[in-house]
């Protein structure tokens, strides 16, 4: 009770807090003076560039323009806007990055998920992913404020419901190794799927160590 | 009034505000989100909802992270707003909707996205874009910068 309290407390004073000013920048228009010519209304200069992720792999970004459609699909091939005059053009990877540098260094890590094997018929994990488990912590640890999921697996050895609720106890086990390097539990869910979800299908009563996993799930 | 406000801190410890969409994973500088007429600073950890405007300062830049799993964030200067967004974490079906009124954008999509290739679009003044599962940059600056 005392800790709901506090956290209305925590709540409250952050609903209530001042906002503070955000700086106005000031905006100094050229004025058109001596000109009696119409002065043309530009629009705004804009740059569009597709990356390759880092699996190498590039997507394609399809830019519609008035009547132009770009279609950018090769790593960083751009459709630029420069004084009204729309074009295609290749950029290169230096320029790109050099140019979205503040931005590309402000993009949060990608959600991504890790898998670790259990021996057969505990919550113990196997010595090699007790060998990943502290690689996983260690990287989870360099992520703010990660949204975890976890999620239990058995194989199908043997009854459906002893399965349920080892694959619930994987989760659980996970998720005190998640606690004990500081992320809240508020933010880690587990789940446990037993024998319903199986990596590599089999047939019932079936010992299939890549079965016997948990999940995670980061965000 | 008691109940409702004991709701709201369970939802609070879940991560599960009805309206959250994302999550800011990063603010440097000054950073804000705009929601119904109010800016509200922006910190890590805030959550993001449909409908807010995510505005930096000119020192300021701000990475969020999506339910979907689509991340993108943006530099100094920049005016953001996430128009629509709605994901559906069973089917992965969903919109997101978000609109580059300037600054600088960096986007690597999500779930939604994989599901279908018309679920994301982007705008800027002049353009829009459709994204089909990919990771782009977008810029916008008064000519002549």
């Amino acid at each position: 009770m005392l800790v709901l309290v506090l956290g209305a407390l925590v709540i409250l004073g952050a609903i209530y807090a001042e906002p503070a000013p955000l700086e106005q920048p000031v905006v100094v228009l050229p004025s058109p003076v001596g000109h009696t010519a119409t002065v043309v209304q530009r629009p705004p200069d804009e740059t569009v560039v597709v990356l390759p992720s880092p699996d190498g792999h590039t997507g394609t970004v399809v830019v519609q323009r008035g009547g132009e459609r770009h279609v950018l699909n090769q790593p960083f091939a751009a459709s630029r806007l420069t004084g009204g005059q729309s074009e295609m053009v290749q950029l290169s990877d230096a320029e790109v990055r050099q140019s979205f540098a503040v931005t590309l260094e402000a993009l949060p890590a990608r959600p991504t998920t890790f898998l670790l094997y259990f021996v057969r018929g505990t919550d113990e994990l196997t010595d090699e992913s007790k060998q990943e488990l502290k690689k996983i912590l260690a990287e989870l640890k360099q992520r703010p404020v990660p949204n975890i999921m976890v999620v239990g697996h058995t194989d199908t050895v043997g009854k459906l419901e002893a399965n349920d609720l080892l694959s619930a106890q994987r989760a659980e086990r996970m998720k005190g190794f998640l606690i004990e390097i500081g992320i809240p539990a508020g933010q880690i869910q587990t789940a446990g799927r037993g024998e319903r979800e199986l990596l590599v299908p089999t047939a019932d009563n079936i010992d299939e160590p890549r079965n016997r996993r948990v999940e995670i799930n980061v965000r | 009034m008691r109940w409702t406000l004991l709701v709201c801190l369970f939802c609070f410890a879940a991560g599960v505000w009805a309206g959250d969409v994302g999550r800011i994973k990063a603010a440097a500088g000054a950073v804000f989100l705009e929601r119904q007429g109010e800016r509200l600073p922006a910190t890590v950890g805030m959550p993001v909802q449909e409908s807010d405007t995510l505005v930096t300062g000119a020192d300021g830049s701000a990475g969020v992270t999506f339910s979907d799993n689509s991340v993108l964030s943006v530099g100094p200067g920049s005016v953001l707003a996430i128009e629509r967004y709605a994901f559906d974490s069973t089917t992965h079906n969903g919109h997101f909707d978000a609109s580059l009124k300037k600054g600088t954008l960096a986007v690597v999509s999500g779930k939604m996205v994989k599901q279908s290739p018309d679920a994301m679009r982007v705008r800027t003044p002049s353009s829009i874009m459709g994204v089909r599962g990919t990771e782009f940059v977008v810029k916008v600056t008064e000519p002549g910068n």
